[in-house]
């Protein structure tokens, strides 16, 4: 098991066709991601040979050939796709993720960085209403090792799959994390991205791990800004009984600037690494002081359940 | 991106939100024709991206074009929270009935926007809220509805303001929704014994996101870069942040860069700048973002930090090796690559050899070297 995304997951690709879809559909491709075809208008009718050496399976045509349709409606009555990864540019991103709502798509994972905030809270609402999940705007997607990988995350830093649970606001980071953990594995790591508003949550995450019995443990990665990581604390303090580790990057950001992500800024005194670390202390969850210690206590707290259980 | 007051005043009349008459200038003398214009007494008051302007003297009565200038004289250039002051606004004065708070925030957890009113202006809301919490309304606002007369007429009555506000609320919500707004706050708002109802002080925060379908913003922007090396960066479209340390440091990815400069503060020194060559970074990017940081006089080592997921780290040490070449390198430089082609990297750097140039094999101590080649420096 994994979360939001397995190996059955049929995906398409909004904005396969250009510069940044075509290199990361050859990355998912290869990453055995089950891709069923692009979307593009403009396009529809034609096939792009991706030319790897394992292409999507049970559609007839060549490996690593993949149609494009000319709508997300088209593409899931053709071949029952149930996920699509957003790399549709900022100005027409919103209509993408629309349209996808509109065909009743599960999982719709938005990549494309720089979506205006007032777009992103419109298609949120939208896709809220329609049942549609989005994970993001402006994240790396998710990857469940050895199943599928939806967006950009390199499949080949923690091929393994394992039993750890990752969830980030940050894509480094959640590399970082991941190779460092890589010979323990991972079930699924869900980058949810650091714009002000995204989809799918820390707390979203956490549930869904709690509930897959592969996971065993939850690395929680968070950064300065907003309050998702206070709100996290207190629903693991509440619902989640697996162990959960954490790290927090952006003590040292100054109040009023914006470090890189849209989201990751402290204004006034909310926001702060500080309080966010405390929150998830005060309810019992380790909180790593560099991502190599956070991989530490990770390993730590796996070893720790291990002889627990032998004995 | 935060607005000046007086830029947020402009915005507010371009949507027909009354405000009081003023003029903004950038020198003393030209205060008193100013002042002269808008009838001789003003308020003069300083435009500084910063709260507290009040309490430091940056706001402040004069009561004829001379003591105008003489105002103006006094704040220019004042320091207020680090904020330097370049401009000062010169308002007519107001004769206040009442004072409300009115603003719609983003509201990051519901992903969507709020109301936030209080017929108890004039404070900062926070200050309300702790006070007199039951004096603070707050209203969601649906994405999709906006705001319409019903939901400006709940937002009144919620916070107990005048009718007459009601027009205003949806005034402002004009301001949120075209001028793609993140943050649009009026305090106060003010009824005028005249029974005007006023922007009298406001403050507007635009969506960096948003700049490429609002083509007013070119001369806003402009104004943005205080910082002279935050400016080169820019004007080189890095994503770079000047802080006050010694320890230069790029990476990639916005999260691993904020957790860089938390290691190396975590290692006794001050991380002296932020800057995120993002993903998929070229040779050109990297040779910038170092040029960029040489030349800050603060900076006594540099932590270069890359994790190469989809940044290859060959590419990232072909642009180091070719800053080498353009910049001459008067500070030493640590480098950690990881991950995508970070062998090539590490080779590429070894074989370039360059004496201030020194590998690290983990980002924890990579950190804990620049830090102590900046103390020793």
């Amino acid at each position: 098991m994994a979360i939001f995304l397995t190996k059955e997951s049929k995906v398409l690709v909004q904005g396969m066709t250009g510069a940044e879809g075509m290199k990361h559909t050859r990355r998912m491709l290869a990453a055995g991601t089950g891709i069923v075809g692009g979307v593009n208008p403009r396009k529809a009718g034609r096939t792009v040979d991706f030319d790897v050496p394992h292409g999507p399976e049970g559609r007839g045509g060549a490996p690593g050939a993949v149609r494009v349709f000319g709508s997300v409606s088209e593409g899931m009555a053709a071949t029952g796709a149930d996920v699509t990864v957003v790399f549709v540019p900022p100005p027409f991103a919103k209509a993408a993720v629309i349209e996808a709502a509109d065909a009743g798509i599960g999982l719709a994972v938005v990549i494309t960085e720089g979506i205006p905030v007032h777009d992103a809270v419109a298609f949120q609402a939208y896709a809220r209403e329609r049942g549609t999940r989005i994970v993001g705007p402006n994240c790396p997607g998710l990857i469940s090792p050895g199943q599928s990988n939806a967006g950009i995350i390199p499949a080949d830093i923690a091929a393994k799959p394992g039993r750890i649970g990752l969830v980030s606001k940050s894509g480094t980071l959640t590399y970082q994390l991941m190779y460092e953990l890589r010979e323990t594995g991972f079930s699924s790591a869900v980058g949810i991205g650091g714009d002000p508003v995204v989809g799918t949550t820390h707390i979203d995450c956490l549930a869904a791990f709690e509930n897959d019995p592969e996971t065993e443990l939850i690395v929680l990665i968070g950064e300065i800004g907003g309050d998702a990581e206070e709100r996290a604390a207190a629903y693991i303090a509440e619902r989640v009984t697996k162990p959960v580790i954490g790290y927090i990057a952006g003590f040292t950001a100054p109040e009023g600037k914006t470090m890189g992500h849209a989201g990751a800024i402290v204004s006034g005194s909310s926001g702060t690494a500080e309080a966010k670390k405390k929150a998830l202390e005060a309810v019992g969850v380790r909180v790593g002081s560099t991502p190599s210690e956070t991989a530490r206590l990770v390993l730590d707290r796996l070893a720790a359940s291990r002889d627990v259980t032998h004995n | 991106m935060d607005l000046y007051e007086h830029q947020a005043r402009e915005l507010f009349a371009d949507h027909g939100i009354a405000v009081p008459e003023a003029e903004v200038v950038e020198l003393a003398r030209e205060a008193r024709f100013a002042a002269d214009r808008l009838g001789g007494r003003v308020v003069v008051k300083a435009q500084v991206k910063t709260g507290g302007r009040g309490k430091a003297g940056g706001v402040k009565l004069a009561i004829d074009p001379a003591a105008a200038e003489l105002t103006a004289r006094q704040i220019l250039g004042m320091d207020i929270k680090g904020h330097t002051v370049r401009k000062v606004m010169l308002a007519q004065p107001v004769e206040i009935e009442a004072e409300f708070y009115v603003s719609y925030v983003l509201d990051r957890a519901a992903g969507t926007f709020l109301a936030i009113a209080s017929a108890e202006g004039g404070m900062e809301i926070e200050e309300i809220a702790a006070s007199r919490p039951e004096a603070v309304a707050r209203v969601a606002v649906d994405p999709a509805e906006g705001v319409t007369e019903a939901k400006a007429a709940e937002i009144a009555k919620a916070a107990q303001l005048p009718p007459e506000t009601v027009p205003v609320l949806q005034a402002l919500w004009q301001v949120v929704v075209r001028e793609d707004a993140l943050l649009v706050e009026v305090n106060p708002l003010v009824r005028t014994e005249e029974g005007l109802i006023l922007a009298l002080d406001g403050k507007i925060t635009l969506d960096d996101n948003a700049r490429f379908r609002q083509a007013r913003w070119g001369d806003r922007v402009s104004e943005e870069h205080g910082d002279p090396l935050e400016a080169a960066a820019a004007a080189k479209g890095l994503n770079y942040v000047k802080l006050d340390g010694e320890v230069g440091i790029i990476g990639n990815g916005a999260g691993l860069v904020m957790s860089t400069l938390d290691v190396v503060a975590g290692c006794g020194a001050r991380p002296a700048n932020f800057l995120d060559i993002g993903g998929g970074a070229s040779a050109q990017v990297m040779a910038d973002g170092l040029a960029v940081i040489l030349s800050d006089p603060a900076v006594k080592s540099v932590f270069v930090n890359v994790f190469g997921g989809i940044t290859a780290c060959d590419a990232v040490a072909e642009g180091i090796v070719q800053a080498l070449e353009s910049v001459r390198l008067t500070k030493p430089l640590v480098v950690r690559l990881d991950g995508n082609n970070a062998a090539r990297g590490r080779a590429i750097l070894a074989d370039r050899a360059h004496p201030l140039v020194e590998q690290a094999t983990t980002m924890d101590g990579a950190a804990r070297q620049a830090a102590v080649l900046a103390n020793v420096g």
